[in-house]
């Protein structure tokens, strides 16, 4: 099999001894660091850990419907099984997962600066994650919260003993992390690019956290906002939301999806970023349309903010304006499809290798086309009445955050190790583990679409046993599902020490993140570097290596 | 192998003969979302096929061992526009298809007969115009339109009936309302599918669909001989409602024979249109519904009526069209509805039928 991978030799390459990783040592040169990639470190760690926390209570959910009954767990239990996995894979670890981390330790390699532009708050950002982490792992401790991670109200606040307020304030805090965190890229993108660094000449990658960014600094306030009043609602009886005083259990509807909706926008756009990255790499092309795919980021960024009634369509909104939110919603899927096909022409006359952050990315297009698809049936008001609330749509955002983000994040994680680590991971197991994925993936999720079609309702801890195949199906899937991603925890833990040596640049790709050592120095670049080329131009890369050639035989 | 092997064989054969790729269609609206449905479907199929032979032809073509030297493309401007527009033009196909359905699902025909459900943790109650309550079940006759006026007495609930293909919202604190007309006579799944607590997986019953015939049979079993607006009535007196909508000249409050379905001034220039939402508010916060020319001297009823009560009230006064029964009731020390005889021509009507002496709940 062909590959594109240059490797320098085995025998002599070493790790460069100096680097942001060897720079300083201790525990507190990291807790006290303000240097970008080691904060990207830093939230690998921590969202891996939540990620599985989160992982194993789906297990949970997933052994409970192997049966009819509800046996394995009480009802409640199974409710805050639930309600917990959505917390923690939501604010835990889909929304910080790729801004976090690559974004975190790429945005400044990529256009070529030395750091974020507020690495203090960048660190006070991972601080605040690990805050709200630690709240809702108390939470876990001190029994559970069972309100669902949509936290409707007037559930929430009037009829439930459990603990909602510390999850309220964990995600509030969370949340905050997120706000420094876009807010430190906008400020970065627009101020600290090198020279000769044109927005039109941005890696996609960039591009695309900048639009998640926006949805982060705009969005979030908003659901801090509706938790606040949650809070005050639930200790103090404000009646906001409370019908017997005047207040309107709708209106909690509208804040919280204003900013959950574009939420989904905030968790796929990055993943998105790093599927334009891989694609073009690993068809040594540039990206096709490149303006076409930037400017869709932007699109959706915008369109997302203006769809979020499409959650509601069944709590008696007035039927006109489920008119506008439908056609906004129908809008907003356009620019998904433009993505696909450009990111589908990329390969056309491309030269084409399969290592395993293109087969991921493969992946992402295959699973993310089919959740996009399946999001306009929910997006249709008059099928939206019959789908919604079901397992339709449990496998749709699955498909999406899942087989959209999580297979993304997967392939981001793959195509970057070599730069954060300075070592490869094994090529042919991390293979292996992009198929099981793959495959458990669609074993688990599919079958729910079938599900929901049928009618069973989602968040049911037991069913009417005529659903039970599909969900045994569903469940097996999952087990698959669980190897598929313990593989890639195991042999990149095992590559830190053993991994081949992976010099610059073994993929041979044209960002400036590759053009410097791996891993980087603590300032990125010894000497920041002037661009005067566009983003994915193989043929500067090929003469930079003949230039450098040369200099070193003159 | 030899013990595990039954339970597969038992769930294959299970899978085979009751594989089913959606629910049975009972409802008009049935078939007209389907389809809508696989049309969508169809159209994703092919949007599929289309991006993985894409993918698949692309990866054999161009690997590097057939294609070692990329060819640099910048991008195509008419294939972007294609695969924006038609796209574009196909969801905008199933926004219009859609909508049409949506509109029909919530618009319930002027014929339609009315049942109100109120669903509670864990239960949904169903109360018939003719007085009959279940509790998770609802029977419906076939062939006539069939409007759920919903309200929850606590967090939001959701009524799913797949077979239908309807679902709606019962929200606290305001009505809403969802419509279908039955074509097949049978038991289906009734759901709760908004998450409301400990018990949501147990708020399910069953609709049971019956012949006209079998639904009379069943309605005259079921009835506990007062109707919804009979105990409505009753309500009036006890709640002392009486006493000031009497209709008479002097009276404290405005008077409501007839009032239901027609537009109202209140005190604050507003005018509104007496429905069911506006009767219920105007029972349970009296002070922001004041029609122009009465003083805001109504006391509040939030609380001392259950959202049941409250239906029967609604019913009630949406069935009044005179002031002397009313009347009769203030100069008379009994409080209770004396018989059929004697009962205003809309109450007669829902009460219709021989009245037998069993009591209301038919499934608890």
């Amino acid at each position: 099999m062909s590959t594109i991978v240059s490797l320098p030799d085995q025998s002599t390459a070493t790790i460069p001894k100096v680097n942001f990783i060897t720079k300083e040592h201790g525990i507190l040169s990291w807790l006290l660091t303000g240097d970008h990639k080691r904060i990207a470190m830093l939230y690998l760690a921590s969202i891996t850990f939540f990620f599985a926390i989160g992982g194993a209570l789906a297990g949970l959910i997933r052994l409970e419907l192997l049966t009819p009954q509800s046996d394995l767990m009480a009802t409640d239990t199974y409710n805050k099984v639930f309600t917990m996995h959505g917390v923690v894979m939501i604010f835990l670890f889909l929304v910080p997962s790729v801004p976090a981390t690559l974004g975190n330790f790429l945005i400044p390699l990529m256009i070529g600066a030395k750091d974020l532009a507020l690495p203090k708050i960048n660190l006070l950002s991972w601080y605040l994650y690990v805050a709200g982490g630690i709240l809702v792992l108390y939470t876990m401790a001190a029994g559970g919260v069972d309100t669902g991670w949509t936290f409707t109200v007037p559930l929430s606040t009037h009829y439930l003993n459990t603990n909602v307020l510390s999850t309220g304030i964990a995600i509030f805090i969370a949340g905050f992390s997120s706000i420094f965190t876009g807010l430190n890229f906008i400020v970065t993108i627009h101020k600290m690019r090198a020279p000769g660094m044109t927005w039109f000449r941005l890696p996609l990658f960039v591009w695309a956290h900048y639009a998640a960014s926006i949805l982060m600094v705009l969005g979030t306030p908003v659901l801090a906002i509706a938790l606040v009043l949650v809070i005050l609602e639930r200790t103090m009886g404000i009646g906001v939301f409370d019908p017997l005083k005047g207040g309107d259990p709708i209106l909690f509807q509208h804040l919280f999806w204003f900013y959950s909706h574009p939420a989904v926008y905030i968790m796929i756009l990055p993943g998105m970023g790093v599927i334009s990255e891989v694609i073009s790499t690993f068809s040594r092309k540039r990206v096709f349309g490149y303006t076409a795919v930037a400017f869709s980021s932007v699109a959706i960024a915008v369109f997302g903010f203006f769809v979020w009634e499409h959650h509601m369509f069944i709590m008696g909104v007035s039927t006109y304006s489920t008119l506008v939110f439908s056609l906004l919603t129908m809008l907003v899927a356009v620019p998904s499809a433009i993505k696909i096909f450009n990111w589908t022409f990329t390969l056309y006359k491309g030269s084409i290798t399969f290592e395993t952050p293109m087969l991921y990315a493969f992946g992402f297009m295959g699973l993310f086309t089919i959740g996009g698809l399946t999001g306009v049936f929910l997006g249709t008001t008059g099928t939206d009445i019959h789908l919604t609330e079901t397992y339709f749509i449990v496998a749709h955002f699955h498909f999406v955050m899942v087989g959209g983000m999580l297979m993304a994040f997967l392939s981001g994680i793959h195509f970057w190790w070599p730069k954060m680590t300075g070592r490869m991971y094994p090529e042919k197991i991390s293979q292996l583990a992009a198929l099981i994925t793959f495959i458990g993936f669609n074993f688990t999720f599919f079958p729910q679409f079938i599900l929901g079609t049928l009618g069973m309702p989602r968040r049911y801890a037991a069913y009417p046993a005529e659903f039970q195949v599909l969900n045994v199906f569903s469940t097996a899937g999952a087990t698959i599902l669980g190897v598929g991603y313990l593989l890639p925890i195991l042999y990149l833990t095992w590559s830190l020490k053993y991994g081949e040596i992976a010099g610059s640049n073994p993929w041979q790709a044209t960002g400036l993140e590759w053009q410097v050592q791996s891993p980087p120095l603590t300032e990125n670049f010894a000497e920041i570097p002037i661009v005067d080329h566009d983003a994915y131009d193989y043929e500067w890369l090929e003469k930079k290596h003949e230039r450098e050639a040369v200099t070193i035989v003159g | 192998m030899d013990h595990i092997s039954p339970v597969l064989w038992h769930f294959l054969i299970k899978w085979l003969t009751n594989f089913q790729l959606y629910p049975p269609e009972a409802s008009k609206i049935a078939p007209q979302m389907d389809a809508l449905y696989f049309f969508m479907v169809l159209v994703s199929l092919i949007g599929m096929t289309i991006v993985v032979l894409l993918l698949t032809s692309f990866s054999i073509l161009y690997s590097k061992k057939r294609h070692p030297v990329a060819v640099q493309i910048e991008g195509s401007t008419m294939l972007e526009a294609t695969w924006t527009i038609i796209p574009l033009g196909l969801f905008l196909i199933m926004f219009v298809w859609g909508a049409l359905i949506y509109f029909r699902v919530y618009t319930p025909p002027a014929n339609a007969m009315n049942i109100y459900v109120v669903g509670k943790q864990w239960m949904w109650k169903a109360e018939h115009p003719g007085g009959q309550h279940e509790i998770n079940a609802l029977h419906i006759p076939t062939g006539r339109p069939v409007q759920l006026t919903l309200i929850s007495q606590d967090v939001f609930h959701s009524f799913s009936i797949p077979a239908f293909r309807v679902k709606r919202e019962a929200i606290p604190g305001r009505y809403t309302s969802v419509w279908f007309e039955a074509t097949e006579v049978g038991t289906y799944h009734l759901f709760c599918t908004q998450y409301c607590g400990t018990n949501h997986s147990a708020m399910i019953g069953d609709i049971v669909v019956l012949s006209p015939d079998d639904y009379k049979k069943w309605l005259n079993q079921s009835t506990n001989g007062m109707s919804l607006s009979q105990n409505g009535e009753r309500l009036f007196a006890s709640l002392s409602c009486s006493a000031c909508h009497n209709g008479r000249p002097d009276a404290r409050g405005p008077s409501l024979a007839g009032v239901y379905g027609t537009k109202l001034t209140l005190t604050n220039g507003q005018t509104t249109l007496a429905d069911e939402a506006y009767l219920r508010e105007a029972i349970l916060n009296p002070s922001e519904h004041v029609t122009q020319g009465f003083s805001p001297i109504m006391p509040t009823y939030q609380g001392q009526i259950s959202e049941d009560g409250v239906i029967s009230l609604v019913e009630y006064i949406k069935g009044l069209n005179s002031n002397d029964r009313i009347e009769q009731t203030l100069n008379t020390t009994t409080l209770l509805p004396d018989g059929e005889g004697k009962a205003p021509s809309a109450v007669k009507k829902a009460a219709a039928g021989p009245t037998s002496a069993t009591q209301g709940m038919v499934k608890q």
